[in-house]
């Protein structure tokens, strides 16, 4: 990513457009982490493209300040591939909803993540399709009423995290709207990330699904229900920071500190980069029940890049060949000459 | 404007079959003439045997040959063939010589090991370079497929491996519609006392033909000869080559880089091919995951400023419909080629219609009016797809190619045209007075033309948002307001229209006495106006006419067409151009000649239809 010695300040990643989400919702304080995200990865705003799908999270490219296209239902993945190779200068950004990234856009999501291309993908997901009126998506839990499941939904969901895995995905990470600390730095890791970037979000809509997460946004429980992940740091949770994470066979399990034999020591120390995603993998499935839902980044390993490995093919195929022009490449080849 | 084109050897193919002595060539071209003459085809045949009965296998002096010409107008066995089948690389070295420039070369990779090549003497591994063979080249694992075939046949090993002359006349019958039915029928009398072998070569020419139909083999049995009449330096080039070498000169041309997302799909694959080639003229060609993210990767590719291309086939441009709808809104420039195929739904991948124009012209929700051109000829795909390029960048619109299988496979001489035969594409980029966010709004456009602005993505004080949403028509904002909505639906159609002052005029070939104009479209330029000019020399007064600009319509159309009582238009679908002109030029009396059966049409069917309704109207 190209940095710029200038500084940015939220602002200026900033419209004049009145933004039209409900009031409460999600949508607003993840802007508002974006625009923070932005200014502190210091690449400027004509340098920055935003590029959405549809959905109420996919009209946030007209509330920028920087180049933005709010385009089709479930595309935004594709049209975010060609852009940036079009472009590469650019840092790319892509909007996407649980209905429009995993549902209609499944088949984008995937190739994209397993193509490595060089955006940064936030997945807001509120399992809920709020702009339709609420019906279930993709990311719905089994039985969940809804609309189209007046009798609740007898279909399983996807879980993104597992999906980015199973399409190779090389940088994970999740954040809660509430938490905009967070999510700012979530975002800002995912910009300086070099490839397909994915930020779950875990999002409120206060409309249609009221709640949905308040098992884990829940105020008194959050500390206990999740735990953040820092690269080097210990893998610790709780109020006190009285829980850890520890090894059990091939799995994880959650202790207390000082119990049963369990030292600090024992806290598994938390490695983003390891190229290996059997452990990030274990890590991103955990939901807050049984083990703590783990927000942060949880994986950020460095892998090649679709769109460089594309220019860097031209770059060597241009130096080998050396034609100038159409007619000279033409000429190269079979021809006879009429007098 | 369009050379002169004759459509030749529209009527005959000539097939030669080469292998060992051993190979049963004699064989395969015997049935292949047979099942021919009893379709109703003319037939002269040469066959080739080597001088030694039994010289070393795999040796040139070997080599037994058998060549067929088959179709009308047959008088000899022809001079060269359209397609070479070569069990081995003895028979490739000694046969190349006779294939025509753009004919098709039939091998048994399987028979290409180093050993082999040794036999026949070739200095390296590479035997394709080291003859220079520049057609294409099928590289089959006939004698792996022909084993596969008859794997449960209980036959020992060399009964199998004489099985596979017949894999390849399974292959050929195939690449020219021969009925398998009759050549088994032969196979059976051929091997009456030999049940097991009739069996075994049963399922093997099955399994060619299947084999060819599975790979979309396909040939064009066709050649479009334009008169050299300039001096020059000339290749051969079909029109799928001919589209993707058209863009990238207007990528040189407009100064903006040549994207291509695509998905394979026949007929139009060979346009990825090309230009995947091309990153040696710094194109980037990307094969997406499916063909909504070909045009959508497109489209990105061009609002971050390149000259952007997604290219398909009929069901392709159906899924890409939606995407196009998306640039139509955005006001981008867009290049959708649609190589033409049988329809509907998967339909005849391999063979030619123009059945896609409704899709082209109307095919998407709302009121979503694109540019459609389409070249006549191999050649013309060059400077349509050019046109396509120019129209799309300088008008800020998608514009679809219509191509067909016919064209996009047909190949013929092109003379290589200096780069200052075309003209400077000038892309419609935001004016030096408006570049900066205050002065400037996304969807400000020259009144005139009523093209909006093109701001390329990196460029400070231009960073704008743009999207599907209904726009308003001064500030660029998000606007659901009835009468801006009515007013941008007619601005868009309105910027459509204005293309028609800057393209061509339609251009009358022939008698403008005449009564009776021949109209085409497309891919059926060379049959029709050949059609057009016998009729003349044979005394009947007929025009010509050849659209490759469709919407908009050139705008002398009703100037050039309204003196004729007769507007015939002929077209290889049910009358979808005559509809579309009916319903542009009311006034017209248009006849119809139509022909949907995956092929092309013949210059005698086409003087005869035109004769009969000639003969209706006492011209």
């Amino acid at each position: 990513m190209e940095q710029n010695t200038q500084q940015y300040a939220p602002s200026d990643f900033k419209n004049q457009s009145p933004v039209r989400w409900c009031p409460g919702c999600g949508d607003h304080a993840i802007l508002n982490s974006l625009h923070k995200a932005m200014a502190a990865v210091g690449v400027a705003p004509h340098k920055t493209a935003v590029i959405s799908g549809i959905g109420c999270s996919s009209r946030l490219p007209y509330y920028m300040g920087t180049y933005g296209f709010h385009t089709i239902h479930g595309r935004a993945a594709a049209i975010a591939t060609g852009f940036k190779l079009a472009n590469p200068q650019m840092t790319v950004w892509q909007i996407s909803g649980d209905g429009d990234g995993l549902a209609i856009g499944g088949n984008h999501f995937i190739h994209a993540v397993r193509r490595n291309i060089d955006i940064n993908i936030m997945l807001l997901n509120n399992k809920i399709y709020g702009l339709t009126k609420g019906q279930y998506s993709p990311t719905s839990d089994r039985g969940f009423v809804s609309k189209s499941s007046p009798y609740g939904t007898t279909e399983d969901p996807f879980i993104p995290a597992e999906l980015v895995f199973g399409a190779r995905g090389n940088f994970f990470a999740r954040a809660i709207d509430v938490e905009l600390e967070v999510t700012r730095s979530v975002l800002a890791a995912a910009a300086r990330h070099k490839g397909t970037s994915v930020c779950e979000i875990l999002q409120n809509c206060v409309i249609y699904n009221n709640g949905i997460h308040s098992y884990i946004t829940d105020k008194e429980q959050r500390a206990n229900r999740t735990i953040h992940l820092v690269h080097g740091e210990k893998m610790l949770f709780g109020t006190e920071k009285q829980f850890g994470l520890v090894r059990d066979g091939f799995l994880v399990k959650a202790v207390t500190v000082g119990q049963d034999g369990y030292t600090i020591d024992d806290v598994l120390v938390h490695d983003a980069h390891t190229p290996s995603n059997f452990l990030h993998q274990q890590l991103a499935m955990m939901d807050g029940h049984d083990l703590p839902l783990a927000i942060g980044v949880i994986r950020d390993v460095d892998a090649p890049v679709y769109n460089e490995e594309v220019d860097n093919q031209v770059a060597t195929v241009r130096a080998a060949k050396g034609f100038d022009n159409l007619r000279s490449m033409i000429l190269a080849g079979e021809t006879w000459e009429v007098k | 404007m369009l050379e002169e084109a004759k459509v030749i050897a529209a009527d005959k193919v000539v097939v030669r079959f080469s292998g060992d002595s051993g190979d049963g060539m004699q064989l395969v071209g015997n049935i292949f003439t047979n099942v021919s003459a009893g379709i109703g085809n003319q037939v002269s045949t040469f066959p080739d045997y080597p001088a030694e009965i039994r010289a070393p296998q795999g040796s040139l002096g070997g080599v037994s040959g058998f060549q067929v010409s088959v179709g009308t107008n047959v008088h000899t066995p022809g001079d060269s063939c359209d397609v070479l089948v070569a069990m081995n690389p003895a028979a490739l070295k000694q046969n190349v010589k006779y294939v025509k420039p753009g004919g098709v070369i039939i091998v048994d990779i399987d028979s290409f090991k180093e050993s082999d090549l040794k036999k026949a003497q070739f200095q390296t591994l590479d035997p394709i370079k080291e003859l220079n063979i520049n057609c294409q080249v099928l590289e089959v694992p006939v004698t792996a497929l022909t084993k596969a075939a008859l794997a449960d046949s209980g036959l020992d090993n060399k009964s199998v491996l004489k099985c596979r002359n017949i894999f390849c006349l399974g292959l050929v019958c195939w690449l020219f519609d021969r009925p398998l039915e009759s050549a088994i029928a032969f196979l059976r009398r051929k091997f009456a006392k030999k049940p097991a072998i009739f069996e075994a070569n049963s399922l093997v020419i099955n399994a060619g033909y299947n084999y060819g139909n599975n790979i979309h083999a396909s040939v064009s049995t066709y050649r479009i000869e334009s008169e050299p009449a300039k001096p020059g330096v000339y290749t051969d080039i079909n029109g799928n080559t001919a589209t993707a070498w058209g863009l990238i000169m207007a990528s040189e041309k407009s100064g903006r880089p040549l994207f291509l997302g695509s998905y394979p799909i026949t007929p139009a694959t060979d346009i990825l091919h090309e230009l995947a080639k091309r990153k040696d003229l710094g194109v980037k060609a990307v094969q997406m995951e499916d063909e909504i993210a070909g045009v959508c990767s497109a489209i990105g590719a061009s609002y971050a400023g390149n000259l952007a291309v997604t290219s398909t086939s009929g069901p392709g441009l159906a899924l890409k419909s939606e995407g196009i709808g998306l640039a139509v809104m955005a006001e981008l420039p867009l290049v959708v080629i649609d190589v033409q195929r049988g329809g509907p739904s998967t339909g005849l991948p391999t063979k030619t219609e123009q059945t896609d124009l409704m899709q082209a012209l109307y095919g998407r929700n709302g009121e979503s009016p694109v540019c459609v051109v389409a070249p006549a000829s191999p050649t013309d795909c060059f400077t349509m797809a050019f046109e396509a390029s120019r129209i799309a960048i300088e008008h800020m619109t998608p514009v679809i190619l219509l191509s067909d299988a016919f064209i996009g496979n047909g190949s013929s001489a092109w003379r290589i045209p200096d780069a200052d035969e075309y003209p400077e594409i000038k892309p419609h980029y935001v004016p030096a007075e408006k570049q900066s966010e205050q002065a400037w709004r996304p969807y400000d456009r020259d009144e005139e033309t009523k093209v909006r602005y093109w701001a390329i993505p990196g460029t400070e004080g231009l960073a704008h948002r743009i999207g599907g949403l209904e726009k308003d028509y001064t500030t660029g904002a998000i606007s659901t307001d009835p009468v801006n909505h009515e007013k941008m639906v007619y601005t868009r159609r309105e910027k459509i229209a204005r293309i028609a002052d800057d393209i061509p005029q339609l251009e009358l070939i022939g008698p403008a006495d005449a009564d009776t104009i021949l109209v085409g479209w497309g891919g059926t330029y060379g049959h029709l106006r050949t059609a057009a000019h016998e009729l003349c020399n044979e005394g009947h007064k007929v025009a010509f006419a050849q659209f490759r600009y469709i919407n908009p319509l050139p705008a002398n159309t009703a100037q050039v067409l309204s003196g004729f009582k007769n507007v015939i238009v002929a077209e290889l679908n049910t009358g979808m151009f005559a509809d579309y002109l009916q319903s542009k030029l009311p006034e017209l009396h248009i006849e119809r000649i139509n022909k949907v059966q995956g092929q092309p049409f013949l210059v005698s069917e086409v003087k005869e239809a035109v004769k009969n309704i000639m003969d209706r109207h006492n011209c």
